[in-house]
């Protein structure tokens, strides 16, 4: 696979159907890796990998326990990236993480190490526009496709420069908060889908919230898809197999075709 | 004083480094220090702060109001004292600037008081604090029960046990303390979770940053709010000492608002500048450049970039970084950043109680503890003026000194 993840999710639009990317937090179990397979069989267009860090500002409880536990089990940047490498699966990999990881080194190794390992997307959710600059750099000189975040509270001219400069896709934030489930979708996500699909044609994805197949075949009806995090690490957290998850993504699969 | 281009011991000149102290713009850079790493939600509140800040700070009558607070209600000028016997016991002249004096017990209460003016003027309802040693959190408190806003207050489930009596104090003052049982269960897991409850509730919340941290414009804004405990030491050690500027100005440095506030008042002097943290908490001296809680500073981390813990005796020092701007003044080496450890603290703190009658709070007592430490060895020569800030009052301290007498 050499094309790039905006290539491959613009190519897997064009089929016509919406876009669903799950997540999982890297090191959360020891067998994590088996629930990335599972996704990518069950019918996922990409992969989100969360790396954990410590004070994941924009996350609730959910990812937070997940962070923890990866954490305390010694997950980390360097370790996860040699699983990745061994990975075999055709979808593309996005990572996500804080701005602390990423500028370890220099965002330019960070990058690199990323490419290394064969991800092909970056989200950093504590990197504003005001912040990118360099990252957006280091990311398009690597080939890695950094995904920047639109939120209902973005100015019109904010989207504009989100969607001009966001490369792979553009994460639509459903609602002002953390990510974590929620029992109903709010009207300025539905508002602020539009908006950015009036103003792009890079594929627009709804995430923070999404918590079941109905939800997500409501959202992509405004988008071009939906990322799907806590209400799969919830399951993961209490107990389900990646068999398990797979099933469930490929209900919400179901329910978006 | 001010305009001359003095070169120190510590290397760098005067005129730099008082640029250094100034409006770091639009931006929020201090050097490479600073900036605004939230997420895109926060932005349009940031800067929606930012412009309210900058109108307001020039706006006379915001800051007649301001200062109208700080006088009748917060007891402002606080007196700078010479610690007398103690002086004479360390062959020193050493000053205390009374923070403790201030209203609530701390030096907090400057910074709140513009903050909760600030959040008025913008129309907000509500505050949201982080505390750790929980004085920001009465301050907070107390200033919200002064305008007629509600506060909410995120605390370490720790601190809450170890700083019961100011828990006791906010809620007869009217606030909402809400524990925080993540992570370390201290300072930095109540900003997580205070900046989590802010990004659901910016309509009509404004967040209280307790110190020189957090996005920009809150470390400028913050050490603005804080400058008058440097103006008013700087007058009154102009007022008391025979060349006008000591040879020493020190304070202790958790997130760094009472250090920055003081070092504006004597950043363009020939003063040494000293900062002291908590051995256990030293960012400026065991940290690496990262970013956390929206700014890149120096930061406690491991080798893989998770942050740790800081640890040691005073709640509202168990921070793992340091604000932007101590960043930038330790590089350019116009400050200095010192640590002193939880047993000197303890001592520093009966030393000063049973010399001077003054209970000092056990952060404020890391300062005391570095200046004891120093005038013994020599560090600071015989004959020398020393100016340190005493941040807080030591009652809130009593259950744990208490243990570890
Ligand atoms: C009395 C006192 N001094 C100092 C501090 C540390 O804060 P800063 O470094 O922002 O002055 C605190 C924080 O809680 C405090 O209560």
């Amino acid at each position: 696979m050499t094309e790039s993840l905006e290539e491959f999710l613009i190519a897997r639009r064009g089929t016509g159907r919406p876009l669903l990317v799950p997540y999982v937090t890297a090191g959360v179990t020891p067998g994590w890796t088996d629930v990335v397979h599972a996704y990518a069989e069950a019918g996922a267009d990409a992969v989100e990998l969360g790396f954990p860090f410590s004070d994941p500002m924009l996350d609730g409880v959910t990812i937070q326990e997940a962070s923890d536990r990866a954490i305390a089990a010694g997950t980390t940047v360097r370790g996860i990236l040699e699983e990745v490498a061994t990975l075999d699966v055709d979808v593309p990999l996005i990572a996500m993480t804080y701005s602390n990881l990423v500028v370890q080194r220099s965002t330019a190794e960070f990058c690199a190490a990323l490419t290394a390992s064969g991800l092909r997307g970056l989200i950093v959710p504590d990197s504003p526009l005001e912040e990118v600059g360099e990252l957006a750099d280091a990311a398009a000189a690597e080939g890695v496709d950094l995904v920047l975040l639109a939120a209902p509270s973005s100015s019109r001219a904010r989207l504009r420069e989100i969607t001009e400069r966001s490369r792979g896709f553009v994460y639509a934030v459903t609602r002002m908060g953390t990510t974590g489930e929620r029992g109903e979708i709010p009207e300025e996500a539905t508002r602020l889908g539009r908006e950015l699909k009036g103003l792009t044609d890079r594929p627009v994805l709804f995430g923070f919230g999404v918590s079941s197949p109905a939800q997500a075949a409501e959202l992509a009806g405004h988008a071009d898809g939906v990322v799907v995090a806590s209400t799969l690490m919830r399951k993961l957290l209490d107990g389900a197999r990646p068999r398990e998850l797979g099933e469930y993504v490929a209900s919400i699969r179901r329910a978006l075709d | 004083m001010g305009e001359m281009s003095w070169s120190g011991r510590q290397g760098v000149t005067v005129r730099a480094a008082a640029r250094a102290m100034s409006d770091p713009g639009a931006t929020g850079r201090f050097g490479t220090y600073g900036g605004r790493y939230v997420p895109e939600s926060l932005i349009p509140a940031c800067h929606e702060i930012e412009a309210a800040f900058r109108e307001a700070w020039s706006d006379p009558e915001f800051r007649g109001r301001l200062d109208t607070l700080l006088t009748v209600y917060a007891g402002r000028p606080t007196p700078l004292t010479p610690a007398w016997r103690l002086s004479r016991e360390l062959g020193i002249t050493l000053f205390l600037k009374r923070e403790d004096l201030a209203h609530t017990g701390s030096h907090k209460i400057n910074n709140v008081i513009g903050q909760a003016l600030l959040a008025q003027r913008m129309g907000k309802e509500r505050m949201l604090a982080e505390t750790g040693a929980g004085q920001h959190g009465v301050a907070t408190a107390t200033a919200a029960a002064l305008l007629g806003l509600k506060a909410t207050v995120f605390m370490g489930e720790r601190d809450i046990e170890r700083q019961e009596l100011n828990v006791l104090r906010m809620n007869v003052l009217g606030a909402e303390v809400v524990p925080v049982t993540t992570g370390s269960r201290t300072l930095k897991d109540a900003c997580n979770e205070a900046m989590r409850h802010w990004v659901s509730s910016v309509d009509d919340s404004y967040y209280c940053i307790g110190s020189v941290m957090g996005p920009h414009p809150y470390p400028w804004m913050v050490r603005e709010f804080q400058r008058v405990i440097g103006e008013e030491a700087r007058a009154q050690c102009a007022a008391e000492l025979p060349v006008g500027v000591p040879d020493y100005v020190v304070a202790c440095v958790g997130g760094g608002s009472n250090a920055a506030g003081t070092f504006a008042g004597f950043v363009d002097t020939t003063a040494r500048l000293i900062g002291v943290e908590a051995e256990g908490g030293a960012a400026a001296t065991f940290g690496r450049a990262g970013v956390l809680h929206g700014f890149r500073s120096l930061v406690l981390q491991d080798e893989h970039g998770q942050v740790t813990e800081a640890h040691s005796v005073a709640a509202g020092l168990d921070y793992p970084g340091i604000g932007p701007e101590h960043a930038q003044l330790r590089d350019g080496g116009r400050a200095r950043y010192e640590t002193v450890n939880d047993e000197e603290v303890v001592q520093a703190l009966l030393c000063l109680a049973r010399t001077e009658g003054i209970l000092a709070a056990l952060e404020s007592s890391h300062a005391v503890a570095w200046v004891i430490r120093a005038a013994k060895s020599g560090e600071i020569a015989p004959g020398s003026t020393v100016m340190l800030t005493l941040s807080g009052r030591g009652d809130k301290d009593i259950a744990s000194i208490k243990e570890l007498l």
